[in-house]
């Protein structure tokens, strides 16, 4: 319902790719995009930024009672993480337990396989993180 | 701008009231609230209804209408607001706006949120609206996860335990056994917290508010004409509101609520008050983690300090400062828009020497605190008697 065709192919550039957006005015680096700076509103410019996919866990939690449509993976370690350069995004960590994860923990993106909508519906795919070795 | 007071609540049972509809439940707050207020129909001049989710939890939008309808308070005009889990205190807010305006007279304010008819997974998604869709939902949050994400960096910024979270539960189950209106109206212990289902890491079971079927109303009229209705009119000193962004990712900080502090503030300045004189106060206990960053941003104690402050007694019934009379959301229950507007009754009740076996002595200024999804919506009210 909530993930429609069009909902989530309007979302690749940032979901597969990491693509953001960097303000050349005050250089404050966003991430998921905006097209206005909230810092400098009609005095930004926004442009594309590529994100690295290199960052760290500034917090995380094993969620066990998922919401619909994350039933089959359940539990799984939800993260806030701190990107190396600035912004903060959620994500799964994933192939690890949540006795491996803490705060601070090197990690970098992966693209996997995020929810499906139905049986018989569209996969939704995009960035989850692993812990770096 | 004129001075507004409110002058009749009432709410309904809060709980798994699978004999209620929707239309029931707020009825039922609605006459109570008149009845309170000496009022009739014929003397109210507008509705404002706040609700969180009907569209996804019983496939009704255009609930103000169905209200009208069914309190028969028709033609008047009837203006549903929306604001996730603040929705309540939000129409409130818009409600003394219009009084204090002058626009409207006599307003009547209600909250309501029927959430038992569907599983307790459509719950978590319809109340994930109140975050990011897109970029927090998508992948695979929930709001038990969201504030066990603040939680877990509270504790590893300031040191709070998940011992002294649990505390809030036991003092608002404490509080919610002498409510007859509350969910839960039995005492627990830290043990029953302690050992209840991990939810999110590190939120248990008796760490999060419950999925619960409430509705709630207040009356607001013009302070000069309040007399008229009750003989202990209860003004409404300040009401203030600010947001913040929307996803918990995008702020500066997850162990502080900007849009709590700026709210508090600007309401401490309209009310001339202090956090020190405020000796009764409802806050946004949706997770117990909630209460503990709410007392810090509301200026009862220091930043980091809340874990402490609670677990040493200081915010039970009749202490330093009396925290979530009502049973706060953890131990009356959240019907998520109701919530609001159930935070002013519990301090009108209160400020009027009305609330029974939780009575706070001498209880003359209180505070409403209600927060939408993580944080993105705050409002503050306070409320003060008039002698
Ligand atoms: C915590 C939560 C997941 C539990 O739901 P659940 O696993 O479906 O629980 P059930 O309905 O199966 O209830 C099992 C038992 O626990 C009790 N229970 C459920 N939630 C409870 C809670 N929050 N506190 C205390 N007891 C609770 C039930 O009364 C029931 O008791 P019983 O067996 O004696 O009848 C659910 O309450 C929840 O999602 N809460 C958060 C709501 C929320 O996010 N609100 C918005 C905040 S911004
Ligand atoms: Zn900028």
């Amino acid at each position: 319902m909530m993930n429609s065709s069009p909902s989530s192919w309007r979302r690749i550039p940032e979901r597969y790719c990491l693509i953001g957006t960097s303000c050349e005015t005050c250089k404050a680096n966003y991430f998921p995009p905006r097209l206005i700076c909230p810092k400098c509103r009609r005095k930004g410019k926004m442009v594309d930024k590529q994100y690295s996919g290199i960052g760290k866990v500034y917090s995380y939690s094993l969620v066990n009672v998922p919401p619909s449509g994350f039933e089959i993976e359940a539990p799984y370690v939800l993260a806030l993480i701190e990107l190396e350069e600035g912004p903060h995004l959620t994500a799964q960590v994933v192939d690890c337990e949540e006795k491996d994860v803490s705060i601070g923990a090197p990690v970098r993106m992966v693209f996997r396989k995020i929810q499906e909508s139905g049986p018989h519906g569209l996969i939704h795919y995009g960035f989850k993180f692993v812990l770096s070795k | 701008m004129r001075r507004v007071a409110v002058v009749g609540v009432g709410l309904t049972k809060f709980g798994e009231n699978w004999d209620h509809s929707f239309r029931d439940l707020i009825t039922e707050a609605g006459i109570r609230a008149l009845a309170d207020a000496n009022m009739s129909g014929a003397d109210i001049d507008a509705l404002y209804g706040g609700t969180m989710a009907a569209g996804r939890l019983i496939g009704q939008e255009h609930i103000t209408a169905l209200i009208a309808d069914y309190m028969g308070l028709n033609p008047i005009p009837a203006t549903r607001v929306e604001a996730a889990c603040a929705s309540g205190s939000v129409a409130l807010r818009t409600g003394y706006m219009a009084v204090a305006s002058g626009i409207h007279d006599h307003v009547v304010v209600g909250g309501v949120e029927k959430m038992t008819d569907v599983s307790t997974g459509e719950v978590a998604s319809a109340l994930g609206g109140a975050g990011d869709q897109e970029w927090e939902l998508f992948m695979g949050a929930t709001f038990p996860s969201l504030y066990a994400l603040m939680a877990k960096r509270h504790m590893h910024e300031y040191g709070t335990t998940e011992e002294q979270m649990a505390q809030v539960a036991v003092k608002n189950h404490y509080n919610a056994a002498r409510n007859k209106y509350a969910q839960y109206q039995k005492e627990i212990t830290l043990e029953t917290v302690m050992k209840s289902k991990v939810v999110s890491s590190p939120l248990k079971v008796f760490d999060c508010s419950p999925i619960t079927d409430g509705a709630a109303v207040a009356i607001l009229a013009p302070l000069e004409q309040a007399r008229k209705y009750t003989d202990t009119p209860i003004e409404i000193v300040a009401s203030a509101q600010a947001s913040d962004k929307l996803a918990l990712h995008s702020r500066e900080s997850i162990t502080r609520l900007d849009a709590t502090m700026i709210a508090a503030k600007k309401a401490y300045a309209q009310a001339n008050v202090e956090p020190k004189d405020i000796k009764v106060a409802e806050v946004h206990d949706c997770f117990t983690i909630a209460e503990i960053m709410a007392i810090e941003d509301l200026g009862f104690c220091r930043k980091g300090e809340g874990g402490k402050m609670t677990a040493d007694g200081a915010t039970a019934l009749n202490s330093k400062i009396s925290i979530n009379t009502s049973g706060g959301l953890k131990g009356c229950g959240h019907p998520v828009g109701a919530t609001g507007v159930k935070q002013i009754a519990e301090i009108v009740w209160q400020l009027r020497g009305q609330a029974e076996k939780r009575q706070v002595t001498g209880a003359e200024i209180g505070l409403t605190h209600n927060v939408g999804g993580s944080g993105a919506t705050c409002v503050v009210h306070i409320l003060k008697r008039t002698n």
